[in-house]
């Protein structure tokens, strides 16, 4: 019935079925009925996103290395890094909630960064894709939901406010190393176009 | 905004073309395929049995959060004091001290968004099974919405981690993490589990059968 399947996109969300025509840079093609977007290129995004996930290593590097939060109350002070924190449930049970946190806050971050660049880099120098780099882009999407970097930075905040009371706080660099972080991850997220790097991952 | 162009005339499922679509890379197959050769991701046309996946993860951290909201979830040591605050106990707390914003970004995270989102997916898995008056497009937004919210839930858990590496001055003051804690985290894990699990392709089929029985 259809003699080219590959000309075809299923709209993941809903099961429509269209011809997929790219459109223009900067445009976006979505599903008719359930608004999901199915396309969306953008100028150079394969190069942007590759620069923005190094920055972002970077910057993952640096906040395990310097406190987020300091505090100070009666002449004793403490500075927590993010290592820290994840390490706050050490006795019995509470080393799984560690190691979660640490996965969540670090682990599959910068996982994600390495996979996307990895994935990424031979397409941008046109050369055919690097071995595993489709398994690697399958999981860079599958853990998506579970890299919550910009959700710890949030939850500085909150601590930092539920501490006012109590002692002196103030904001280490690796916390503005975070938020810089969550800016440039959001970012990355709007440059990436799905369809076209599957695509291009089976020229 | 350039739309991708319909095959002809009213939407066509790739089911009822008589194939089945990649969910990660939207490629379409014929139906008798099992994997996607594009991404390498297993096909199948309907998930039918992810309502029992959505249903068992659904239950699993229902089960999870009533503990988390019973027991403390932190315990905070002073010279003067102990003291064990519970999620809603913290809100209380938060609240008293007139930190009214970030009591009801808690309050909203750790209780509200868990309630809403044990509601609206019970309420999307029923409907795919018995219908709704609710239309299509607004299911699926509200589904859209409990996958991305749902994992904002964890803010509650990361203040905890963060309030307990931070607050250890010896005799002064000593935060440390109760038990809800760790029920909390895996409610929310088990919920976002269940969310997953939910093909929100059911939500469409759905339509399309009655479409057929009112023609």
């Amino acid at each position: 019935m259809y003699s080219d399947l590959d000309s075809l996109i299923a709209c993941p969300s809903c099961d429509a079925l269209y011809t997929a025509k790219r459109p223009a840079k900067g445009e976006r093609a979505a599903c008719a009925r359930c608004h999901t977007v199915l396309i969306a290129p953008r100028r150079n995004a394969g190069l942007r996103i590759i620069a923005y996930a190094l920055a972002s290593l970077v910057l993952v590097m640096g906040a395990l290395a310097f406190p987020f939060l300091g505090l100070s109350v009666a002449g004793l002070g403490n500075k927590a890094t993010l290592i820290d924190a994840a390490l706050a449930f050490s006795e019995g049970p509470f080393v799984i909630l560690s190691l979660a946190v640490v996965a969540l806050i670090v682990f599959l971050p910068a996982l994600r960064l390495l996979l996307t660049i990895y994935v990424l880099t031979p397409l941008v120098l046109d050369r055919p894709a690097w071995p595993g780099a489709k398994r690697a882009f399958r999981w860079a999407e599958r853990i998506k939901p579970w890299s919550m970097a910009e959700i710890f930075v949030i939850g500085c905040a909150v601590a930092l406010v539920k501490l006012v009371d109590l002692a002196r706080v103030e904001l280490g660099p690796a916390f503005w190393m975070f938020s810089v972080l969550v800016v440039l991850l959001v970012v990355q997220d709007t440059l990436m176009c799905r369809w076209s790097v599957w695509r291009a991952l089976n020229r | 905004m350039a739309r991708t162009e319909p095959l002809s005339g009213p939407i066509v499922t790739a089911r009822e073309a008589g194939l089945v679509a990649c969910t990660r890379c939207t490629r379409v197959w014929p139906l008798s395929e099992t994997r996607c050769a594009r991404c390498g991701s297993k096909l199948v046309s309907r998930d039918t049995q992810s309502l029992q996946r959505v249903w068992a993860w659904w239950i699993a951290g229902f089960m999870a959060y009533i503990p988390a909201n019973l027991y403390p979830m932190l315990e905070t040591r002073t010279l003067v004091y102990n003291q064990s605050d519970t999620i809603v106990g913290g809100v209380i707390e938060l609240a008293s001290h007139g930190a009214y914003g970030i009591a009801f970004v808690i309050l909203l995270a750790s209780v509200g968004i868990p309630i809403a989102k044990f509601v609206a997916i019970a309420f999307l898995a029923l409907s795919v099974r018995r219908g709704s008056r609710i239309g299509q497009v607004r299911r699926q937004q509200v589904y859209e919405v409990v996958e991305y919210i749902g994992r904002w839930s964890m803010i509650d858990v990361f203040v905890v981690a963060i309030l307990a590496s931070l607050v250890q001055l010896n005799i002064v003051v000593t935060i440390t993490p109760g038990p809800a804690a760790l029920t909390f985290a895996l409610s929310v894990i088990f919920t976002m589990l269940s969310a997953q699990a939910f093909d929100s392709r059911m939500i469409w089929d759905r339509q399309e059968q009655d479409g057929k029985a009112k023609a």
